[in-house]
């Protein structure tokens, strides 16, 4: 490896080294002002996550490489995401800035870690090789464990972290198990060498579907799909709210990217028509199946749920399963549609958490019954019911929202395979969904505000950036929703894959 | 060309925008500005009846087809023909009535005409568009207003007929979204375009495939059955009737059920005219339940408004015969009763509204001789009851023939049993005209108010359209004919099979 390599490999790095700064002057920062003044933290993140997106976007005019002896990609794929996490960043930052809950954690270190995630899900999303994916998905996993348990002096948020540490630990370990089967197998760790190895040696078919069972264990868990899903409603419940929205969108996005490169790339080939599993293993049916059973297990489990942390989880998992459908169907429409998706629901779902910890924040409850009567609050209370609406009818899928748009892109794409019974399945349970997404339109706009409540009545002013927020996110979900054709030429362009 | 159809759908957009803007407390600004929102596009309808060339069977008032979606070579595209343009001049006429219907809401005043507004727009759009796309979306756009306004402004036991609505009408719609993207997928250069799609040389793939054809019929077929609504998918209709106020109730039934066999008409039967062929005969088998099925319930009734809703159940069934006869005279006699039974069920609703207001329930065995002390309201009564019980002279019976002349061309059997629904409907009619008008005066309603004026004027416009359609149909014939024609010609290659 000689240094002009080393050179251009940094070169390309550049986004992910504006992050490594980032944490670096977090760290002095930490360091020289420590608790003096927390407001220091949330704005150099900021920054950095900015840097990040400047950078990601100055790489566009390179061509894909591959970076630290095939460790780590940098493609169109790559850059997508990268301009994802970073969102997702930023939307954390806000959400977590001057947040209650957060303001009970070590703010210095919370800030820093949730810049060292946005590293770890960046390095995942770009990793081409199976060590590569281990470590990164290990370090998205422990750094969301502590995050998970900062809130000090929380039984509920310990609770939640060592659910999580112990849920996590297992599913990695069979993961790394997988990789390990699967290097025996192939001989080679690196995600393109598995696929030309499959493509001309005969492997033994049990053993290679034990190795890719147990790797999506570990994939699985991170996205929250059946059967790795149950610590989601736990996690999501403890955690401070702020990182649960950052949780709920962040990782899982990153979770999926891994996901689309380690079957596309390593599992499958390219056909005239899209990508084509690789002989011996039937994955896209796999993935059918887990879709139907983790759309069905999220929606219904949903249905009863009263804490809206929890019931938000539950339609996390349900929108896993949405996005599974795509992996069915494996088609070019199904990655774009995969992609599409994932960006609106990082909008429609951080904004349904945003006005969680709106409310959470001035009513105190993170019940759903704390919902009753939201219209009849106050000008706030009529627009954080408007922008829930909004929020909650597009992750039900209903015109002209967002959600809508990620959806029919969606079933586009699985019926364009001829899937139809999965498409079936998937409409069936956005139908499904409505039930429970309604519920809370019902309580806000229907319900109205018993005696104790109206006591109450006047929300108060929640924190200026959260409010402006939820109109951004509000005015973007209908935005899109109408005008979603640049959305989804950008989502069409980052479907190159380099490998 | 001054943009007619999208002017009429979208100016109430504006209004509700305005009523916004209304400042607070002043609910008689609210209800003026709506009402003065609706007349520009009543105007705009009676310039279109003028202005719409008879002979023509094609689109006319055509906008477009401007990009939207390019990538999707999803369309801007808005045209009216025969079958469209009397369900437009239909839904300017009632959106006008109802607002001056819904003139007593005190709840929430703002809130009650913005959403009503918002779904005027949405049934304006839902019969001009020509693109399945925009179709779809306007559809959908309409759900969630009548949710609310079923649910906030109903009776007892609204929040249950509004979800029920609701999901019901939800899980019909996903239904024509699946198809829908069949279409999009299996369609020489990927078109929404209805006209487009109605060339049957331009299906490909599965598409061509008969029992893949059927499918899809079946699954628009029960999308719009759930809308028409046909039995045994109609039991949404009864609690969301009678659960929602009278202006509402009056929307629905005039309105809204009429989109179920316009869709049937405007996409069924071109796109897929031999899968239309092959399930005529379920068409009017389910015609015949629906006319005779729905007068039976309706007969055993004792709330006014069921019975009337029930009616709405019966008379959609001639809608159905008609269509599925595929003459020119069955699919005149559909359209045509589909307009006229939207004036004559408007103006039943809004009767039982007026009895309602005064006496605060429905019950039919609770009035009695209501004649002697409202001779005005009981001779306008007795009006409507004669239409919708088809006396010749009036619009019913027009419609009604026209079905059944189409009808027993194809399908002797069913239109035999079809014409004992008239038999009944009269005979449910005249029975509750007896106990609620007739006999000796119920002392509890000595001094009931009579009918007001302002009440006459929303029902005189109907009034005098049943009556001249009765005595000079071809005004509103001519506007259906010529298309009317060419969809049966359309037919003429496929062999019909009747019964």
């Amino acid at each position: 490896m000689t240094s002009e390599y080393m050179k251009q490999d940094l070169y390309y790095f550049f986004p992910e080294l504006v992050l490594i700064g980032t944490i670096f002057i977090l760290f002095l920062a930490d360091f020289f002002v420590g608790n003096k003044n927390k407001a220091v933290y949330p704005f150099f993140a900021f920054l950095g996550f900015v840097g990040m997106m400047v950078a990601n976007h100055s790489s566009a005019f390179l061509p894909p490489a591959s970076l630290f002896s095939n460790m780590v990609t940098v493609d169109g794929m790559g850059r997508f995401f990268k301009y994802l996490f970073g969102f997702s960043g930023l939307l954390g930052i806000i959400l977590s800035s001057k947040s209650p809950e957060v303001e009970k954690t070590d703010t210095a270190s919370y800030f820093t870690l949730l810049t060292a995630l946005v590293l770890g899900m960046m390095l995942l999303a770009t990793a081409n090789h199976l060590l590569m994916i281990y470590l990164a998905l290990e370090m998205v996993s422990v750094l969301s464990y502590i995050l998970t348990g900062s809130v000090r002096g929380s039984r509920r948020s310990s609770e939640a972290a060592l659910k999580y540490v112990i849920y996590g630990g297992v599913a990695s370990g069979i993961m790394a198990y997988g990789i390990s089967l699967l290097y025996g197998l192939t001989g080679t760790m690196s995600l393109p060498e598995i696929a030309v190895f499959l493509k001309t040696h005969a492997v033994s078919r049990p053993v290679l579907y034990m190795s890719v069972l147990m790797m999506m264990a570990g994939f699985g868990y991170k996205i929250a799909s059946f059967p790795f899903h149950m610590w989601c409603p736990d996690v999501y419940e403890g955690a401070p709210t702020p990182f649960t929205a950052f949780l709920s969108v962040g990782p899982k996005a990153a979770g999926f990217a891994i996901l689309i490169r380690f079957f596309i790339v390593a599992m499958s080939q390219q056909t005239e028509t899209g990508y084509m599993a690789i002989k011996p293993i039937g994955w896209p049916v796999l993935l059918g199946a887990l879709s139907i059973a983790t759309m069905t297990v999220g929606n219904l489990a949903a249905l009863q749920q009263t804490n809206m942390k929890r019931l938000l989880a539950y339609s996390s998992i349900a929108h896993a399963g949405y996005m599974l459908m795509g992996f069915a169907a494996l088609n070019g429409e199904a990655l774009t549609a995969i992609l599409f998706y994932m960006s609106v629901y990082v909008i429609m779902n951080i904004g349904a958490f945003l006005v969680v910890i709106i409310i959470s924040n001035q009513l105190g409850s993170e019940d759903i019954n704390a919902f009753k009567g939201l219209s009849r609050r106050g000008g706030m209370g009529i627009l954080l019911s408007l922008a829930m609406t909004i929020f909650l009818l597009s992750l039900t899928g209903i015109p002209p929202m967002a959600g809508f748009i990620g959806k029919f892109y969606l079933f586009g794409a699985v019926m364009k395979s001829g899937l139809y019974g999965l498409a079936l399945a998937g409409v069936l349970n956005s139908v499904v969904s409505l039930y429970y997404y309604i519920r809370v339109v019902k309580l806000m706009f229907f319900d109205p505000l018993s005696e104790e409540e109206r006591v109450q009545k006047n929300l108060g002013m929640p924190i200026l950036s959260h409010s402006c927020l939820v109109c951004v996110l509000a005015f973007l979900t209908l935005y899109l929703g109408l005008f979603w054709n640049q959305l989804a030429q950008l989502t069409l362009k980052s479907t190159v894959l380099h490998f | 060309m001054f943009p007619y159809l999208s002017f009429m759908t979208f100016w109430p957009l504006f209004g509700a925008l305005l009523i916004a803007f209304v400042p607070k407390g002043k609910d008689s600004w609210v209800r003026w500005t709506a009402l003065l929102t609706t007349l520009p596009p009543l105007v705009a309808a009676v310039k279109l009846f003028y202005l719409f060339d008879r002979s023509v069977s094609g689109m006319q008032f055509v906008e477009g087809p401007f990009p939207w979606i390019k990538l999707f070579h999803i369309d801007y595209f808005m045209g009216a023909d025969g079958l469209s343009i009397s369900m437009i001049l239909l839904t300017a006429l009632v959106c006008t009535v109802a607002i001056l219907a819904s003139w007593g809401i005190e709840k929430s005043v703002k809130a009650y005409f913005a959403l009503f507004l918002l779904l005027d727009a949405g049934m304006m759009g839902v019969f001009s568009a020509l693109d399945f796309f925009l179709f779809y979306v306007f559809w959908e756009v309409m759900l969630l207003p009548m949710y609310f306004l079923i649910g906030i402004w109903g009776g007892p036991r609204r929040e249950y007929a509004a979800i029920k609505f609701f999901l019901y009408t939800l899980a019909g719609s996903v239904l024509m979204l699946l198809v829908m993207l069949a279409f999009y997928f299996y369609s020489d250069g990927h078109v929404f375009n209805l006209l487009t799609l109605a060339d049957q040389s331009k299906h490909l793939g599965p598409l061509t495939a008969t029992h893949f054809r059927y499918l899809c019929w079946l699954g628009l077929f029960i999308g719009f059955a759930i809308k028409v609504p046909i039995v045994p998918f109609h039991t949404w209709l009864p609690d969301a009737h009678v659960e929602a106020p009278t202006a509402i109730s009056v929307v629905l039934a005039a309105v809204l059920l009429k989109m179920g066999t316009y869709g049937i008409l405007r996409i069924c039967f071109p796109l897929l005219p031999d899968a239309t062929v092959h399930f005529a005969n379920l068409m009017a088998a389910l015609g015949m339940i629906n006319i005779v099925y729905g007068a039976l319930c309706a007969m055993a009734q004792k709330d006014f408004k069921r019975l009337i809703a029930y009616s709405s159940v019966s008379h959609m069934g001639f809608c159905l015969l008609g269509m599925a006869s595929l003459t020119p005279e069955g699919l005149n006699g559909a359209v045509l009763q589909m307009f006229n039974h939207g004036t004559i069920t408007a103006m039943l609703f809004l009767l039982v509204g007026v009895v309602y207001d005064r006496a605060h329930h429905r019950e039919i065995n609770g009035f009695g001789g209501l004649a002697q002390v409202m001779p005005r309201y009981a001779t306008i009564t007795t009006f409507a009851f004669f239409a919708a019980l088809g006396l010749p002279g009036l619009s019913g019976f027009v419609s009604e023939v026209l079905c059944f002349l189409g009808g027993f061309k194809t399908f002797r059997l069913y239109t035999i049993v079809s014409v004992s629904g008239v038999v009944l409907t009269a005979a449910y009619m005249l029975w509750t005209f007896q106990r609620v008008f007739l006999g000796s005066l119920n002392e509890k309603y000595k001094n009931i108010l009579e009918i007001n004026t302002r009440e006459v004027i929303s029902l005189v416009p109907f009034m005098i359209i049943i009556l001249v359609a009765g005595f000079y149909p071809k005004i509103v014939i001519d506007l259906m004919s010529s298309s009317m024609a060419a969809l049966s010609q359309s037919f003429d290659s496929f062999h019909l099979a009747g019964l």
